[in-house]
């Protein structure tokens, strides 16, 4: 399989970096992150204001299927187009604080290009907190899936 | 059992994914490991009992020590932390692509 987006979070480190390359022309990279309506497709989420712009602001709303509603939002630090955009990020309600994202737009070729993503925490706790999150939701997944594993051998004993 | 939960409490402490690495290069008596930290000897011990009770880590007698060595099979549950996060990624970057390519068919 391939892994197209990339990890790195170093041990001890308050910040980690993802990387992923894109089968999308440079401007259409770029046209996702900052059209209202095309953030609202890709990242499923509504969104309530998106100011693209250098001392611009952003809010996010989900409804998670409980019907519960999540907030996220922040300020727009620096957008230059096709470039970069530096931003800050929280989640409104959590104790997760407010960590600042800058993305690094590249063209590869007319037709590919890549995105650097540098998220900075307010610490290496919280960084590894979120790193957690996704881990603790799966965690009962992988309970079951250990689970039939384990009947599975049984029944073969 | 709450085996794989006491994998990742085991692996949230910095002094144990130490020893991890430690170990991970060689086999290794208790003393040899204690000789790498500033920490006194029975707070490693009590690291090295951890990391054995949750099955990170092997003991092997030989003649009168005790050597620790990894259980591989545990670790590589380790390396598969990370991968719930890189997927959630990994998905919400292909729906940006596929939303763009569709974007890009209509205009």
């Amino acid at each position: 399989m391939e892994r197209k987006t990339k990890i790195n979070a170093e041990d001890g480190k308050q910040e980690l970096m993802i990387t992923r390359e894109f089968d999308l022309p440079l401007n259409l990279l770029f046209k996702a992150y900052v059209e209202p309506a095309l953030v609202e497709q890709w990242m499923g989420t509504k969104v309530l204001k998106l100011d693209s712009r250098k001392h611009g602001s952003y809010q996010f709303e989900t409804t998670d299927p409980k019907g519960i509603k999540h907030g996220f939002s922040g300020v727009i630090h620096e957008l230059i187009r096709d470039k970069k955009i530096v931003r800050t990020f929280e989640m409104d309600g959590t104790p997760f604080g407010v960590q600042l994202e800058s993305y690094k737009f590249e063209q590869l070729t007319s037709d590919t290009s890549k995105l650097t993503m540098h998220v900075i925490y307010e610490s290496v706790t919280i960084r590894d907190q979120i790193l957690q999150l996704p881990f603790a939701q799966g965690i009962n997944m992988a309970h079951n899936r250990i689970q039939d594993i384990v009947n599975k051998q049984n029944n073969r004993s | 059992m709450n085996l794989r939960r006491d994998v990742f409490q085991a692996i949230a402490d910095p002094t144990r994914r130490a020893i991890l690495l430690l170990v991970a290069s060689q086999s290794m008596t208790a003393g040899a490991i204690a000789a790498n930290f500033d920490t006194a000897r029975p707070t490693v011990s009590k690291h090295l009992q951890i990391l054995t009770e949750c099955e990170l880590l092997k003991q092997e007698q030989n003649g009168r020590e005790i050597f620790y060595h990894l259980n591989p099979k545990n670790m590589k549950e380790i390396a598969d932390f990370i991968e719930p996060f890189r997927q959630m990624w990994d998905d919400r970057f292909n729906k940006l692509e596929a939303v763009m390519k569709k974007y890009k068919s209509k205009n």
